[in-house]
């Protein structure tokens, strides 16, 4: 996909549904994310996923999956990569820096209030009681996000790639092996496994 | 009130350097932000930062906003300023050349190689994420319960997911949890 459609600014008035893989501008990238980030309880990659791929179809979920696994294993936060990423790659460095501000921006002003709130108010009960019940119910999206991101695994009835899936699973959630370590051997280890995959297929 | 010569510096030089160090993602990166914050610079308590990072994942937006907090208590919103930009800057500038890089080499093989290799490794580190914060989540019962049908309904059906947030709330506001 070019991300080069003519700059000319002509907003068709009344948008009677533009061209199919239609191109986000720059206030609708810092809306988007400013939106999914104001919406992330718990993380953000719920709603980004949900706003990209569900309802704009910005992304189709085998664009996301990759988009974001490359985000992922850069350092730094990865939505926040993944914002600059994205927003780029429609609008080159002005996408990447709406995306990044909407992202970032409104919720920093709200991080902020309520770290001034929280030095007042942060013993109160019952505010705890409430944040722990939203970090249950928080747990439980990011979950159906994780087997959201699966499906495109299971349809292709990708074994070796659930079996690495399930491999790093263990060894940093339940072994608890310090996650570089890990990384060391699952990335190498999993580029053979593709490698050799794709040779297969092709011969 | 630390009077540490230049504290809005050491933050930025903290987090930055931090940021290029952070494979994983903010939340790979806690432990060491403990470490910078309450061991070295005692910017905060143990419990402070417990408190912080509490607030981080409650209230929207990204994980990183942690680093917001931390500036925050430590220099006010110039210290949240600094500390934000100082650990987001440096790995979207990378990350934006190294997308780029990846998008102009489309046609060769290896991009998508190292892209479709990384997937599983990506959704395998989530999962364990998830589970490791639902060990200190989910408490009780009734928590894994909550946690259980608030991931069966997000999965299944297209409920917005403010309202399971909601729920859960409510439910802890209610003492249940």
């Amino acid at each position: 996909m070019p991300p080069g459609s003519p700059p000319v600014a002509a907003p068709a008035p009344d948008a009677s549904a533009p061209s199919p893989p239609h191109q986000p501008g720059l206030l609708e990238l810092f809306l988007a994310f400013a939106k999914m980030s104001l919406a992330g309880f718990g993380g953000v990659l719920v709603w980004a996923r949900r706003s990209i791929v569900e309802q704009h179809r910005w992304m189709t979920a085998e664009e996301f999956n990759e988009t974001f696994a490359l985000c992922h294993f850069l350092p730094g936060p990865n939505i926040v990569n993944l914002s600059v990423v994205f927003g780029s790659r429609f609008r080159g460095v002005p996408g990447g820096l709406a995306a990044f501000a909407g992202l970032v921006g409104p919720p920093m002003v709200i991080a902020t209030v309520l770290a001034a709130l929280y030095a007042r108010y942060g013993d109160i009960d019952v505010l705890r009681r409430t944040l722990a019940g939203v970090a249950c119910a928080a747990v439980g999206l990011l979950f159906a996000v994780v087997f959201k991101m699966m499906m495109p695994l299971l349809k292709r009835c990708d074994v070796t790639g659930l079996v690495i899936l399930a491999a790093v699973f263990v060894a940093i959630g339940l072994i608890r092996w310090p996650l570089q370590i890990v990384l060391l051997v699952a990335i190498p280890l999993s580029l053979a496994v593709t490698i050799l995959t794709r040779r297969m297929v092709k011969a | 009130m630390s009077s540490e010569s230049n504290p809005v510096a050491a933050l930025v030089w903290t987090f930055g350097l931090m940021s290029l160090f952070a494979v994983g993602g903010a939340n790979s990166a806690i432990p060491e932000m403990h470490r910078a914050a309450v061991d070295v610079h005692h910017w905060l308590t143990d419990k402070q930062f417990a408190d912080v990072f509490a607030i981080s994942q409650l209230s929207p937006g990204p994980n990183v906003l942690i680093v917001t907090l931390i500036g925050y208590s430590v220099a006010g919103v110039a210290g949240a300023l600094a500390a934000t930009v100082a650990m987001c800057g440096p790995t979207a500038l990378l990350a934006y050349y190294v997308s780029r890089f990846l998008d102009r080499s489309r046609d060769a093989r290896w991009p998508a190689i190292i892209q479709a290799a990384l997937v599983p490794l990506s959704i395998g580190l989530m999962a364990a994420s998830g589970l490791i914060v639902a060990q200190t989540s989910d408490q009780s019962w009734i928590a894994v319960l909550i946690t259980i049908v608030a991931a069966a309904l997000a999965f299944a059906t297209r409920i917005n997911p403010l309202w399971m947030l909601l729920a859960g709330g409510l439910l802890g506001f209610a003492g249940v949890v």
